[in-house]
């Protein structure tokens, strides 16, 4: 018998549809092969800026969720009580007047009687658009709760963040030193970049407590305990600064190093010092006279000492001068040996400083001085939830930016770049808006950044004027707000109640909350007078997630590959540092069960309740669909949600009219469209005139922005000022001993609260994504959850043998908050003092068209049970950063005790009533 | 390994038929009671080989099991079980109905009979992969059970003792053995990794939560603990209680007793021969 | 066709670089989506939503611990599929013929129409690349994506496999090991590839690229303080810093 012959050029499809990945917030191209009209395979977009062809293990499985049995199929109502699980199917009509009849009467006498918070979509500026429209002050996204503090502090301190809104050079960069990071939103470019770094032989140090992914490759691994990054990344500023190993041209031209801060005690004290025109000024070198900061041929002084007044250049190096951030004062607390933190500071420094380059380059500054090239400095870093998720994390990511800032490498060949729109600072981003008045829309968009008390979200007597205390004393710079704090807040009715909960695909009864159990039960609680305490709630979602069963009205959404969505410049784009960029997703396949695309719905809820901006003079539909929407809103003239293809000829980019055609050039286009940012342009972009002209063009700001990187911050100093009791705006007493030391104008570093716990509680536990698992999502795919279908609580080797564990074993895990039993095992390359576990694998038994008796549900569990969303003491403070009032999971202090061989992780719910049928085959 | 029943209920009755046809194409047994020897000698082997098919995902493609005989010793037990019945046939047709043959088809039949066992033996012993089977002495047990159980049989009582104390010293040698020869095939986790330049290796996280068919086949370690206690089941029953029936229980009731605990004995050895075997592969999952 | 053909023209294969990969299972489920639709049968799940959901999968990726002495541990990925060997017992093995060894390029393969599923190719194959399709029948792994690399139908970039293809940092590579001078190869060579297991005397194809030594800080030696600034205190420690300025 001959060799068979096989078929070896098979026809892959019949078409291949082009449109962007949903099963993360990477937001990659995805090539969709249609057979027989059927999804059949789903590859990456070669062309595709994110993801260059790549994709991740989600990203290959998306063909599993778009056939998960878990699919909602209908609009629901509830017909038994909440948390049964009894719905009945109603027609859209029915289920959208239901809604009108809700809201209408609000809208009309307390718009803020409505919460509308979603979750990870990617239609922030469409839904803040429409709530604002609605004006109820009480609208945000996840932000809150994943990583407001990276990107509070970015925007504070470089004018940009970490996220997805910038990224190392990857082209040039030799060390590239990652915080804090399992996987994060940009995904799929962190692993193509850290391939190329690989594939050249740079170096990559992990600091993380956990060695595993991104940390199990890279050459040198810091096992950090856990909320200490603020005070390592301190102490090697110190080492930096005591060596003289900084970057002191770059501090004195694009930084506000050389400004002069208010030394007078007073209310201005600490204060950067401003001249007649209220406008910051330096010392000019030429003349030893004060010069405007952004003044032609300037030369900043960084070392001048002006009527008594230093420099912030001065206060900084007298601040990490101190022996207190020495390496040996802080080795044992960061658990990282001193010789250890001496030899990263020579490292980071050898690399910067020695094997500098220049790329030949010229560009011109703010100041008009050009300049022939560029220097490099290809040292970068990276940071996320590692040192967010804690409540000191926004200065540790403050702190952070300092350190790329000393050493030269932000926006600099080798360093780390961020993407368009960005940089951006402070001053060019709205301020919050939050005056509700019945009937009426919001002034301006809800969500900002706070310059001073003055903007803070308070009503006249004190109170907050948004229901999870968004911008308030609290946690002043909550600039995605606080979603983890709405269920809690709306129960406990503080600091008012609200009638109506809108929740857009955020999982709140279960894996994106605190306190889990807890929250089912205020989801459930009635009042004296047998209503529920959250009156009505309303969710959309496309799954049968554990947070169905908790609401009165189900919106059901489509799956990612049957509707539109705009993936926009006007919030999270998908640009890189050379490029803005847009994307879109469009229906590539048409549902087949009775869901709608969820903004879409909310479009048609806004015509019903006729919201401005969304109906014509005649109350009739301005927009058709959100389709229509995408291709004629306009946000400011000529600026709709996306840049490519405007212009009636569909020739214009950034700024233009509506195209009719923009939706089919972007299909055409693979689905996203990029704008180029010019050569020469490309680096050093705060400061660049070429850039900040092409920004203006393409629509990031109406004019040049150049702004210097704030070492110094005043918004925060004008909150420590009044704290110590400056100002007509006071702080409430409970409150001001936090604030002092949080908003300290200079990063800082503070315990975090979960200290707190005390010695009974030795043990830091905290939580990592897994990369192929997203949420709690991804367990209802059938590929997916066999990979991830539970979880282990991950022990170090001291507690492993300390505590006798052996395979198979459980242990009691115990919090000041709570308890849990769970499945355990060991893990040699983890801090020794640190526990952990995958995030959202647990499930509810019951949810997602699982078998009740899934591992998912059974062995799978959260740590979230043992986190409280409050902090114990007065006033019901939530357990957040006291900044930006990020939630503070990672700041988790257990106990870990060996239970011996179980089979069932502990706490135990009830089944979860079913609201589509058990999961059997796979198609 | 999985001691997935189709196997075992293959190779021990298959084993134990080929025996005892062996035995009968060597020295024959006439007439009625000859259909009978014949008849059980055939029936064992072919419940055998039948038994075999169950484990197979697409059995109405058996036929394709004969083309490999060059490399294949699974084939090539195919070819020989084949031949072998049928060089036994004519040779039960004469016996059964006093035709007269002589005995040329049935000593070539049970020299079949041996190879048949020999390649059965060979399909494990061939595995690299699987050290404790990779060792002559998996088809000479294979062949010792064949014997022994065909002597039993064939009531030739004396014999059957000695077949039966030499499989009894053929199974301590290959217990004994096979057990460090795992270890000795320098087979390891480091090895399998090629991580060991490194450090010591063990398993952080397994690539599926879930179960696969590798670790169902492969790693099947639920009835490791009970080995000893089937080991001496397998001994007891398998040899020495056989031979206490065959010493001293006479009759037909001393044959059928033996016959019976041997079986017992053989299934308890193959159950174990599968169980305790273990696969390099089982070194991905750090378990074995 | 069991025998195995005395010498193949190419030897195409993978490397897999163990430095590089950061084990996001993305292979693994990019292999499981082409082959799903692709050569022979699907590849199934037997209880998807239940209790013990398990299927097919031809490409799975480990994660190991690996502690030197004396070195904090490491954590290692180690994806596992077919390494195409050249003295390949799963081929020989077989009763049917349906594991064969291509002449042309050396990927091995299993027929479908042929394969009886009994399962001894499995067993034979040290490394676990095989796995039997419970709803089929028939014995699965690894094609090399033969129904990729030489796919007419693909634009020329996109002829390698799919796992490849998707491997977001570039840790797998794929090309011919029989030619010294190919990219692969002469990756290899550098960073001084290994076969698995060895001692099973199966002679992979495939190679692994083994992780860079970790964890020892450079040589550069510590930051020297530029003075003594406790004696020089923060004024001399400016005059120092700020002198260094043109
Ligand atoms: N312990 C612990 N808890 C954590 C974290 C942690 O690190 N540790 N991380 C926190 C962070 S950063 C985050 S962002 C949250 C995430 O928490 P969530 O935002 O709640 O995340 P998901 O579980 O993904 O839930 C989103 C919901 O969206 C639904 N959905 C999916 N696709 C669609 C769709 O197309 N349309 C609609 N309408 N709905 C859809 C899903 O079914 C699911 O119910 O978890 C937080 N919780
Ligand atoms: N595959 C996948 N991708 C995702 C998601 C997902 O669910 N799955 N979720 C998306 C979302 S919503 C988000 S917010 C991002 C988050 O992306 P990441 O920021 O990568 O989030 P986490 O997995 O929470 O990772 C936190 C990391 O910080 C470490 N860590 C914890 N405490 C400390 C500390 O004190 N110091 C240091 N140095 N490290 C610490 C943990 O070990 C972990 O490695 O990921 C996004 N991408
Ligand atoms: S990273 Fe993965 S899941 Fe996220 S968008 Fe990209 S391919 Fe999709
Ligand atoms: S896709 Fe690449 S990085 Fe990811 S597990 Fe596979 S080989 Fe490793
Ligand atoms: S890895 Fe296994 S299946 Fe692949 S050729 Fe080698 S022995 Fe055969
Ligand atoms: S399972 Fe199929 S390919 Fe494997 S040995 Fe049996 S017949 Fe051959
Ligand atoms: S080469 Fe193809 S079949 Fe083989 S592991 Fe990669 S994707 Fe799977
Ligand atoms: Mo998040």
């Amino acid at each position: 018998m001959g060799q068979p012959k096989v078929e070896t050029s098979p026809k892959v499809s019949d078409e291949v549809r082009k449109t962007t990945c949903y099963m993360c917030a990477c937001r990659c191209g995805i090539n969709v092969h249609l057979t027989s009209g059927k999804v059949t395979y789903i590859e990456g977009n070669r062309d595709h800026p994110v993801n260059k062809g790549v994709l991740c293990a989600k990203g290959a499985s998306g063909i599993m969720q778009v056939t998960a049995p878990s699919r909602l199929r209908a609009p629901l109502r509830r017909v038994g009580p909440r948390g049964s699980g009894a719905f009945e199917e109603i027609s859209w009509d029915e289920a959208l007047e239901t809604a009108v009849s809700w809201l209408k009467p609000l809208r009309e006498e307390a718009p803020e009687k409505l919460a509308f918070f979603t979750g990870r979509d990617q239609s922030q500026s469409f839904t803040g658009w429409w709530a604002q429209a609605f004006g109820t002050p009480n609208y945000a996204a996840h932000g809150g709760f994943c990583s407001v503090n990276m990107a509070a502090a970015g925007i504070y301190t470089i004018g940009g963040a970490f996220w997805e809104f910038g990224q190392p050079d990857w082209a040039h960069t030799r060390l590239f030193v990652l915080f804090g990071v399992a996987e994060d939103h940009d995904s799929n470019p962190i692993k193509i970049g850290i391939g190329k770094l690989k594939a050249r032989g740079a170096k990559v140090i992990g600091v993380n407590p956990v060695r595993t992914g991104y940390n199990a490759v890279a050459d040198e691994w810091v096992g950090i305990t856990p909320g200490t990054d603020g005070l390592l990344i301190l102490s090697l500023v110190h080492c930096l600064l005591e060596a003289g190993k900084i970057d002191l041209d770059y501090l004195a031209r694009w930084t506000n190093a050389p400004l002069l801060v208010n030394g007078t005690e007073g209310p201005e004290k600490g204060l950067i010092l401003k001249n007649a025109e209220s406008q910051p000024f330096v010392i000019d070198k030429r003349t030893g006279m004060p010069a405007p900061w952004d003044g032609a041929g300037v030369q900043p002084d960084l070392g001048a000492v002006w009527q008594g007044h230093r420099t912030v250049f001065q206060h900084m190096a007298e601040r990490y001068l101190s022996e207190d951030y020495a390496p040996e004062a802080v080795a044992a607390r960061c658990g990282v040996p001193a010789g250890r933190i001496r030899a990263l500071a020579a490292e980071m420094a050898r690399v910067a400083f020695d094997e500098a380059f220049e790329l030949p380059v010229a560009w011109t500054d703010f100041r008009g001085d050009r300049h022939e090239g560029m220097t490099g400095r290809p040292v970068s870093f990276h940071a996320m939830r590692g040192i967010s998720a804690h409540s000191n994390g926004f200065q540790t990511a403050r702190a952070l930016h300092l350190l790329q800032i000393l050493l030269g490498t932000v926006e600099v060949p080798g360093g780390y770049r961020l993407k368009p729109p960005y940089p951006k600072p402070v001053e060019a981003h709205p301020t919050p808006h939050f005056v509700a008045a019945p009937g009426k829309p919001l002034s301006g968009p809800h969500l900002g950044y706070v310059r001073g008390p003055e903007n803070l979200a308070l009503k006249e007597d004190g109170t907050p004027w948004r229901i999870d205390k968004g911008f308030t004393w609290e946690n002043p710079f909550s600039a995605h707000g606080l979603m983890h704090m709405v269920i809690p807040n709306a129960h406990a009715g503080d600091p008012y109640k609200v009638d109506t909960l809108f929740l857009y695909m955020a999982n709140m009864s279960w894996n994106s909350s605190m306190n889990t159990a807890r929250v089912m039960e205020m989801l459930t609680d009635k009042g004296d007078d047998g209503e529920y305490v959250i009156p009505r709630i309303i969710y959309s979602d496309a799954y049968a997630s554990e947070m169905v069963a908790y609401a009165d009205l189900i919106l059901p959404d489509t799956t990612y590959l049957e509707r539109h969505d705009c993936i926009s410049l006007l919030d999270r784009p998908i640009s890189e540092p050379d490029a803005a960029g847009d994307a879109i997703r469009w229906p590539v396949v048409e549902p087949d069960r009775d869901v709608r695309g969820f903004q879409s719905v909310l479009l048609d809820l806004g015509v019903r309740l006729g919201l401005p901006g969304m109906v014509k003079e005649d109350g009739s539909a301005k927009f058709r669909d959100y389709a229509d929407y995408i291709v004629n809103h306009i946000r400011r003239p000529g600026v709709g949600p996306l840049i490519g293809f405007r212009g009636a000829e569909g020739d214009k980019e950034g700024r233009g009219e509506a195209n009719p055609d923009q939706l089919a050039r972007y299909i055409a286009n693979g689905g996203f469209y990029q704008a180029h940012v010019p050569e020469g342009a490309a680096y050093m972009k705060p400061w660049n005139a070429a850039y900040q002209d092409w920004a203006v063009a393409t629509s990031f700001y109406e004019s040049p922005q150049p702004y210097l990187f704030s070492i110094w911050s005043e918004p925060m100093r004008k909150f420590q000022l009044a704290a110590e009791g400056h100002g007509f705006l006071q702080p409430p007493d409970h409150l001001r001993e936090r604030l002092k030391v949080a908003m300290d104008p200079l990063p800082v570093w503070y315990p975090p609260f979960g200290d707190e716990a005390g010695a009974a509680f030795p043990v830091h536990a905290i939580t990592q994504r897994p990369m192929a698992m997203y949420h709690s999502w991804g367990s209802q795919n059938a590929w997916l959850r066999q990979i991830h279908g539970k979880n282990y609580l991950y022990v170090p080797t001291a507690i492993w043998e300390g505590q006798g564990f052996a395979e198979g074993d459980y242990a009691r895990v115990t919090s000041p908050d709570g308890e849990i039993v769970v499945p355990v095992a060991h893990m040699a390359a983890l801090n020794a003092d640190t526990v952990w576990t995958w995030n959202a694998i647990g499930k509810r038994r019951g949810a997602w068209a699982l078998d009740e008796g899934a591992a998912e549900a059974n062995q799978g569990f959260l740590l979230n049970h043992l986190i409280s969303e409050v902090l114990p003491g007065v006033g019901r403070v939530s357990n957040s950063d006291p900044v930006t009032g990020q939630a503070a999971w990672f700041d988790l202090r257990v106990r870990v005790e060996r239970v011996g061989p179980r089979d069932v992780a502990e706490p135990v719910f009830p089944v979860l009533p079913r609201v589509v049928p058990k999961g059997r085959a796979r198609r | 390994m999985n001691p997935a029943p189709s196997v075992i209920v293959f190779t021990v009755l298959s084993g134990m038929g080929f025996g005892f046809l062996a035995l009968l194409g060597l020295f024959g047994v006439q007439g009625w009671l000859g259909f009978f020897f014949w008849g059980t000698g055939f029936g064992l082997a072919v419940a055998g080989l039948v038994a075999s098919t169950f484990h197979l995902g697409n059995p109405q493609r058996a036929l394709r099991a004969f083309t490999q005989w060059r490399t294949s010793w699974l084939s090539r037990e195919g070819w020989a079980a084949v031949i072998t019945l049928g060089l036994l046939a004519p040779q039960a047709l004469s016996d059964w109905l006093g035709l007269g043959w002589g005995r040329g088809f049935g000593i070539a039949g049970a020299v079949g009979c041996g190879v048949t066992v020999v390649c059965t033996g060979m399909i494990y012993a061939q595995l690299k992969t699987v050290p404790r089977w990779h060792h002559w002495t998996t088809p000479a047990v294979f062949l010792a059970f064949a014997l022994a159980g065909g002597l039993i049989l064939s009531g030739v009582r004396g014999l059957a003792v000695i077949a039966l104390c030499l499989l009894g010293v053929l199974m301590a040698v290959q217990w004994f053995g096979g057990a460090g020869r795992f270890a000795r095939a320098g087979v390891t986790m480091e090895s399998a990794t090629g991580l060991g330049r490194i450090g010591r290796v063990a398993v952080f996280e397994q690539p599926h939560t879930g179960g696969n068919y590798l670790m169902r086949e492969m790693i099947f370690t639920v009835g490791r603990r009970h080995a000893e206690r089937v080991r001496m089941i397998a001994m007891v029953s398998g040899g020495l209680l056989p031979v206490v029936a065959l010493v001293f229980v006479p009759g037909v009731a001393g044959i059928g007793l033996a016959a019976v605990t041997h079986l017992l004995g053989a299934f308890a050895h193959r159950w174990l021969f599968f169980a305790e075997a273990e696969h390099v592969v089982g070194l991905y999952y750090g378990r074995r | 066709m069991t025998c195995l053909p005395p010498h193949t023209d190419k030897k195409l294969g993978l490397v897999i670089d163990l430095d590089t990969c950061v084990g996001c299972h993305a292979c693994v489920t990019a292999c499981k989506g082409w082959n799903d639709q692709g050569y022979g049968a699907p590849l199934s799940d037997q209880t998807p939503y239940g209790v013990e959901a398990s299927g097919t999968f031809l490409n799975r990726v480990h994660s190991y611990a690996v502690q030197p002495d004396d070195l904090p541990a490491q954590t290692i990925n180690f994806p596992r599929s077919c390494l195409h060997c050249e003295d390949a017992p799963c081929v020989t093995v077989c009763p049917t013929g349906a594991s064969y060894k291509r002449a042309e390029d050396g990927i091995v393969l299993v027929n479908e129409e042929a394969c009886i599923g009994c399962g001894l190719c499995a067993w034979a194959c040290p490394y676990g690349a095989r796995e039997m399709d419970l709803a089929a029948g028939v014995m699965k792994k690894c094609t090399l994506c033969v129904d990729r690399i030489y796919n007419e139908e693909l634009p020329e970039e996109d002829r390698q496999p799919a796992c490849v293809r998707t491997c977001p940092t570039g840790a797998r590579h794929f090309g011919d090991l029989g030619d010294p001078e190919s990219a692969v190869s002469r990756l290899v060579a550098e960073r001084e590839g290994y076969a698995l297991m060895p001692e099973m005397g199966t002679k992979p194809v495939n190679r692994y690229l083994p992780p860079r030594s970790k964890d020892r800080p450079e040589e550069a030696s510590l930051l020297a303080p530029l003075l003594d600034i406790k004696a020089a205190g923060l004024a001399g420690w400016l005059d120092r810093v700020l002198g260094k300025l043109p």
